[in-house]
């Protein structure tokens, strides 16, 4: 199972900070997405293709469409604004 | 270089911090340190008080990327990043970014570079209370801008 991992406004805006799923090897970010919309709602679809939400897999920053494997860690997440 | 990195809720000691800085080699000739500290007014309101949620395991990664970066550039001997998360009120220290070097020129650089990159890739977020409402913080330009400014800046 792969989990997906969401912070700050992003996980209030969908009322959940983690979900787990099964991901086939070679699934694409924006598959990710549109699976996650499929079983949770639309609203998902929305929030997390909005243009300035960052993805990182593996606790790593992408910025492609990337691959995924059954076993990543996927994070969505608004800029960041610390220090 | 020896690194030092913490992401925790508990208050930093600067005068400790500084001596682990120092207690880092007789080289060691220039220490720069910054403290960052939570402000009472943010873009014109009231802020009451400051929640900072991060994401562990990639915060300290991300870190660690952004002292190695600064080593490849500067020659560290020793750099410690504090950064703290949880509720804070204003006047609480967030962030400690100390830098130990041979030559003030290099630990003043390092620890800007430092705090620029922090504030554009470290996984932190903050969410202030204001009296106008709860609402999270957007990056500022000036930030990334200053980010950006050291891709074409080799020294």
């Amino acid at each position: 199972m792969a989990s997906v991992v969401f912070f700050a406004s992003i996980r209030e805006d969908l009322g959940t900070d983690r979900v787990s799923l099964d991901i086939e090897e070679g699934m694409r970010v924006s598959e990710l997405i549109d699976a996650l919309a499929a079983s949770n709602g639309p609203e998902w679809g929305e929030i997390l293709k909005a243009g300035n939400i960052k993805v990182a897999v593996n606790q790593e920053l992408v910025s492609a469409d990337v691959a995924l494997a059954p076993q990543d860690e996927v994070a969505f997440f608004p800029p960041v604004t610390g220090g | 270089m020896e690194s030092r990195i913490l992401v925790r809720e508990a208050p930093f000691d600067q005068q400790a911090e500084y001596e682990l800085l120092r207690g880092s080699g007789s080289s060691v000739g220039a220490i720069v340190t910054f403290v960052g500290r939570v402000r009472d007014i943010n873009d014109d309101d009231t802020v009451e008080a400051l929640h900072l949620e991060h994401y562990p395991g990639m915060t300290e990664k991300e870190l660690a990327g952004i002292l190695h970066e600064a080593a490849e550039r500067w020659p560290i001997i020793s750099a410690t990043v504090i950064h703290r998360v949880g509720d804070l009120v204003p006047g609480d220290e967030i962030v400690f970014v100390g830098i130990a070097s041979r030559h003030r020129g290099d630990a003043f650089s390092a620890c800007e570079f430092v705090m620029d990159f922090l504030k554009t890739r470290a996984t932190f977020w903050k969410k202030e209370k204001t009296d106008l409402g709860d609402r999270w913080l957007t990056t500022r330009q000036s930030d990334v801008e200053a980010a950006r400014s050291w891709r074409s800046d080799q020294p």
